[in-house]
């Protein structure tokens, strides 16, 4: 779908990437020990002896990392291994206090896989593609290193030393900074409503090494960097960008683009060789000797399949679907679980305080939720108390409304009052006079009064001048003094003007 | 297989142990007589055969997701954790600076 | 009365319980004897003195209240100094560990101190377990307390890498102590020493808190003077431990209670591979005592066949480094143990001076050997093939068992040799292990006893292999030859 192509002086170059993403599991302990994996601890507070690798010591796998890196697989639709083994990638580095990284390369957990990415969010049908996953494996995070605390000393925090990681290894099937931006962005939505990842990528839940080559339109690929750990998905983009373009210039320049580990700086917005990985190129993987192979029983597999929720691809078409609701907004609607979450309570609350089915009352909702409420509590700032953003509160506002009793100018207002004050809506719509009437008989006499009032206006919209309506349905709500309900307002004029 | 100067201080290197010219010199014969020795594995006829996962039948635990379960394996332990530590600071483990 | 110093584990466990002495006594015995022998022997790297009277006196305290004192109830025992004790220097026998004080205690000598033994202090052994002759540890050579008739005062080996074990226990230094065995490191030094050694199917014993050598064969044992007492220990030790991976969840038999020496309608497989060209003519004779003493208790003798006998140490030797070179990696000066930094030196100069001045040449060479097998373009002609070689080793094993219920063989091709004699040649020196390392290699309890004495005066052992989890097929059989051989033997004191 991407012409993304990088002009160059002998010509257009194509970029190729792959992704491998860092996601860490949400669990509550350490992939092979019992320490804690909260985020931001004292420095060394949620280190056990296991996770600073002292003499003797040795890795239990957590049960939950497990499961939820199998939920995860089969949220993408890939395949379980029934059978995997961990094995050890030894190198050395502060960080990694056993010597080796306790990792899975030749036997993962969850095999080939596939993410369907929308390129336009306008236009989530328009165009998508389908980015292959080549494998999940499980693994140990490394420790922090801080290199800003003393002259000549860096200082080793083990806190992440040994906590879980999903990485999630993408094919090279990405052929733009906006596709691989998509690309993040699916996944982190996903991984999000599985619930394995809080995909919080400031606090370094998700990162990802970002393989770049590139390539005349239609040759073999070219020799690729990986530039690790970038953190954003902007700075994705901006590494894809900047480092298909150096290797363009490189090419060029009858350089060769050499196959090393590169380093994304975000102050300058480009990439660099990353000299502590120098000689790591060997990294003598074997089968973890401490460990047995892992082998998952029906029982597991069946369990985690059961407890997968609806998921954003499916939850989209049904939005569409069922609901009735346009692309945008089902793409909208599902993009984070949490908006999804809220829309569903939302939606079930109205459609029972209405007495109307879902379908009838979810383009009301869906409007609710993505543009009137999110304006109302931007407008608001810090007035707006969200404790007081219940669903029964939004309800009731959407049943007055479309029971006609106040208008959406009344409905925002309400709102406003109700996330401000936590007061009942209906008790603010009284006390406050925040009412449209839909009185037949007062609405009849203020039409009556405007026609009468204007009877050349009246004679020109007869002749043909249509656009005159507006200006009668204003004059009759200026006399009701905004209160009265525009369709009888409507529906009365329409009648008397035949 | 024999290995060379330049092989043994490869691997020395990628081992982290630093060896003299001595060690090197004395080594190299050393590597080689115990390669050539354990190289009649070749000779072995292992069509078919998987190589050895479990060396006594059994299957890989999982332990329940606890925090500090069992103190021994649980967080919460600076104090021992950094103990024998050569250089601890404010908290830290301390090393030579690392530019990355 | 018998000097306290004379009784094994089951002695001294019974008369403390019934009141022939008191633990305290036992203990106040054996320092003695430790303080007395060390500067000869060189068993002890840590002497812990204060640990076995202060074990002692809650054994007495226990008795006093009538409560049971526990299955090593009253026992000073040596601790190989692999095994972490919490608070007491733990090195591995490593410049590189010297001073590492653990902050946790091993699974196995945590549950010695709960069955009521007490620690004497920590045992000399070869560097990280590698070596057969306890000649590789950074605190010197351990002297074996035996010497060869006629063979002047040449200080011999006590074997490996559980020497100071070995040599402890046949000097009465202790009733017993603990060894571990990746590649016969419990039964060759039993052996070289006269006394009893067993170690158990890999995953009996927790390997928590020891300090690994290779991890899919490292296992701990009992070494003491006789069977009982090893059954005895070894009850104490083993034990399903959640923190060990590799931990069998089994329930652990009644070892002592099911001992018998009655061998009838017990089938001994005799390996033929095992009978090599130029073998010492001692080291046969015994092998032949062997299987008369078995017969004689009432065991069917057969011929068996372990074809792949002789891949199993060149096999051992890539599998062993391989896996030691990862385990040792994290001795690198950052969290524990020695640091060396040259001026100027960066982190990775840390780490290779570190490890230079810290690690052994036994060790270095294991370390590059396994960080060879394992490097890029090697892996699947070394490692994976020395695998494959493994499951075929241990098929070799499987279909034994089905024709006998254990096995006997020498455990090591000759008796102790003299410090130095090999130390210069690793290959002559891996070779010690021929017998020793197939059953480790298939994880299977193996046990050595004394067997007799060779020309020169020095004791012999006898190797006994069972099927895994068959410990007690294992001890039976080597109660049967520990009755017929009659061996009382002991090492004249000199030191
Ligand atoms: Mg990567
Ligand atoms: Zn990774």
């Amino acid at each position: 779908m991407s012409t993304y192509r990088i002009q160059g002086a002998t010509g257009e170059w194509e970029v190729v990437i792959g992704l491998e993403v860092h996601a860490q599991v949400v669990s509550k302990s350490k992939l092979f020990s019992g320490a804690a994996t909260a985020f931001g601890a004292e420095p060394n507070a949620q280190v056990s002896l296991v996770d600073a690798a002292m003499p003797g010591m040795l890795p239990v796998p957590n049960r939950e990392c497990i499961r939820q890196a199998v939920r995860t697989g089969m949220a993408i639709d890939a395949q379980i291994n029934k059978w995997s083994r961990f094995d050890r990638k030894n190198y050395f580095y502060a960080d990694l206090p056993q010597g080796y990284q306790i990792s899975q390369l030749y036997h993962p957990l969850v095999g080939e896989g596939r993410i369907e990415i929308t390129l336009d969010e306008k236009d989530p049908e328009g165009s998508t593609k389908t980015v292959g996953i080549e494998r999940i494996h499980v693994e140990q995070d490394a420790g922090k290193l801080m290199h800003d605390q003393h002259p000549t000393m860096s200082y080793v925090d083990l806190n992440r030393s040994g906590v879980a990681l999903m990485e999630i290894v993408s094919r090279p099937d990405m052929r733009s900074p906006a596709e691989a931006g998509a690309y993040v962005r699916k996944l982190r939505t996903i991984l999000r409503y599985v619930g394995s990842c809080d995909g919080n990528m400031e606090e370094g839940s998700m990162r990802a090494d970002v393989n770049v080559s590139v390539r005349r339109p239609g040759e073999p690929f070219g020799t690729r960097t990986e530039t690790k750990n970038v953190n954003s998905v902007r700075f994705v983009m901006q590494t894809i960008e900047h480092e298909a373009q150096r290797q363009v210039d490189v090419i060029e320049d009858g350089g060769t683009v050499v196959q090393e580990t590169r380093l994304f700086d975000p102050n300058t917005g480009t990439t660099r060789s990353m000299r502590s990985k120098e000689d790591a190129h060997d990294y003598r993987y074997f089968p973890d000797p401490d460990l047995l192979p892992l082998e998952l029983d029906d029982d597991f597999l069946a369990e985690c399949r059961a407890s997968l929720p609806e998921l954003p691809d499916a939850k989209r078409h049904r939005y569409e679907g069922d609901l009735g609701l346009t692309a945008y907004n089902a793409g909208e609607l599902t993009a984070e679980v949490e908006t999804a979450a809220r829309f569903e309570t939302l939606l079930a609350e109205t459609a029972k305080g209405q007495g109307k089915s879902e379908k009838d009352v979810a383009t009301q909702v869906a409007n609710w939720i993505l543009s009137i409420a999110p304006g109302v509590i931007n407008a608001l700032g810090s007035d707006a108390d969200l404790a007081n953003n219940t669903p029964a509160a939004n309800a009731a506002i959407l049943a007055m409304q479309a029971k006609g009793e106040i208008s959406g100018g009344q409905a925002k207002e309400i709102y406003e009052i109700v996330l401000k004050t936590g007061r009942d809506p209906a008790e603010i719509a009284d006390a406050e006079g925040l009412k449209q009437t839909s009185d037949t008989g007062a609405i009849e006499a203020a039409v009556d009064n405007v026609l009468a009032d204007n009877p050349d206006k009246v004679e020109a919209y007869k002749g043909g001048k249509d656009k005159l309506f507006g200006f009668f349905v204003g004059q009759t709500m200026k006399a009701m003094q905004g209160k009265a309900n525009p369709q009888v307002v409507n529906d009365l004029l329409k009648q008397k003007l035949g | 297989m024999s290995v060379d100067t330049a092989t043994v201080a490869k691997i020395a290197s990628l081992a982290r142990i630093k060896l003299s010219e001595e060690e090197l010199a004395a080594m190299v014969p050393e590597l080689n007589a115990i390669l050539g020795w354990v190289e009649q594995l070749g000779e072995v006829d292992v069509s078919g055969i998987e190589p050895m996962t479990a060396v006594i039948e059994n299957h890989l635990r999982l332990r329940a997701d606890e925090i500090d379960a069992d103190p021994l394996t649980g967080g919460g332990k600076r104090d021992a954790v950094l103990a024998n530590a050569p250089a601890a600071e404010h908290g830290f483990f301390g090393v030579p600076k690392v530019i990355e | 009365m018998t000097e306290l110093t004379e009784l094994g584990v089951a002695q001294i466990r019974d008369g403390v319980a019934s009141g022939d002495f008191t633990a305290v006594e036992v203990a106040e015995a054996f320092n003695a004897n430790v303080a007395a022998a060390n500067d000869a022997l060189n068993a002890f790297i840590v002497a812990t003195p204060e640990k076995a009277i202060e074990a002692a006196k809650a054994v007495d305290a226990k008795r006093a209240k009538g409560e049971a004192p526990g299955k090593m109830g009253g026992v000073p025992i040596g601790m190989k100094d692999l095994f972490a004790t919490k608070g007491v220097q733990t090195t591995a026998a490593s410049h590189i560990l010297e001073g590492f004080a653990p902050e946790y205690e091993s699974t196995v000598s945590q549950r010695l101190w709960d069955a009521g033994a007490g620690m004497l202090g920590k045992l000399n052994m070869d560097q990280f377990a590698m070596g057969s002759s306890n000649e590789t540890s950074h605190f010197g050579d351990v002297v074996n307390p035996w010497r060869a008739a006629g063979g002047g005062n040449a200080g011999l080996a006590p074997g490996g890498s559980s020497g100071g074990s070995s040599a402890a226990v046949a000097a009465r230094l202790c009733p017993a102590a603990t060894g571990t065995d990746t590649g016969g490191s419990i039964r060759q030094p039993a052996a070289f020493t006269g006394i009893t050694g067993i170690k158990p199917t890999y995953g009996r014993c927790s390997r928590w808190g020891i300090v690994a050598f290779a991890s899919s064969l490292d296992q701990a044992g009992p070494m003491a003077r006789d069977t009982r007492d090893c059954a005895i220990m070894l009850e104490a030790m083993a034990g399903f431990d959640p923190k060990d991976s590799t931990s069998l969840d089994m329930d652990v038999p009644a070892w002592e209670a099911n001992l018998s020496p009655d061998m009838k309608g017990k089938r001994v497989g005799i390996p033929r591979e095992y009978r090599m060209d130029g073998m010492d003519a001692d080291i046969v004779k015994s092998w032949e005592d062997g299987v008369t003493w078995l017969r004689d208790a009432g065991a069917e003798i057969v011929d068996i066949s372990l074809p792949h006998t002789k891949y199993a140490l060149p096999a051992y030797y890539i599998i062993a480094p391989a896996e030691a070179s990862s385990n040792l990696a994290r001795y690198d000066g950052v969290r524990y143990g020695l640091r060396e930094l040259p001026d100027g030196a960066n982190l990775q100069d840390m780490y290779a001076a570190t490890r230079s001045a810290g690690f052994g040449a036994e060790v270095k060479r294991r370390i590059l050997i396994g960080t060879y097998v394992l490097s890029a373009g090697f892996y699947d002609a070394y490692y994976t093939q020395a695998q494959k070689v493994r499951t075929l080793i241990s098929h070799d094993f499987r279909n034994a068992f089905a024709e006998c219920d254990v096995i006997l063989a020498p455990t090591a091709p000759s008796a102790a040799f003299a410090l130095g004699d090999k130390s210069d040649d690793p290959l002559a020196m891996y070779l010690n292990d021929v017998f020793a390392v197939p059953a480790s290699m298939a994880g299977l309890p193996a046990m050595s006893v004394p067997a007799g004495l060779n020309r020169d005066g020095l004791p012999l052992g006898l190797q006994i292999i069972g099927n895994a989890f068959d410990e007690q097929g294992v001890l039976n059989a080597g109660l049967a030859i520990e009755q017929r051989a009659g061996f009382t033997a002991k090492p004249e004191k000199w030191w």
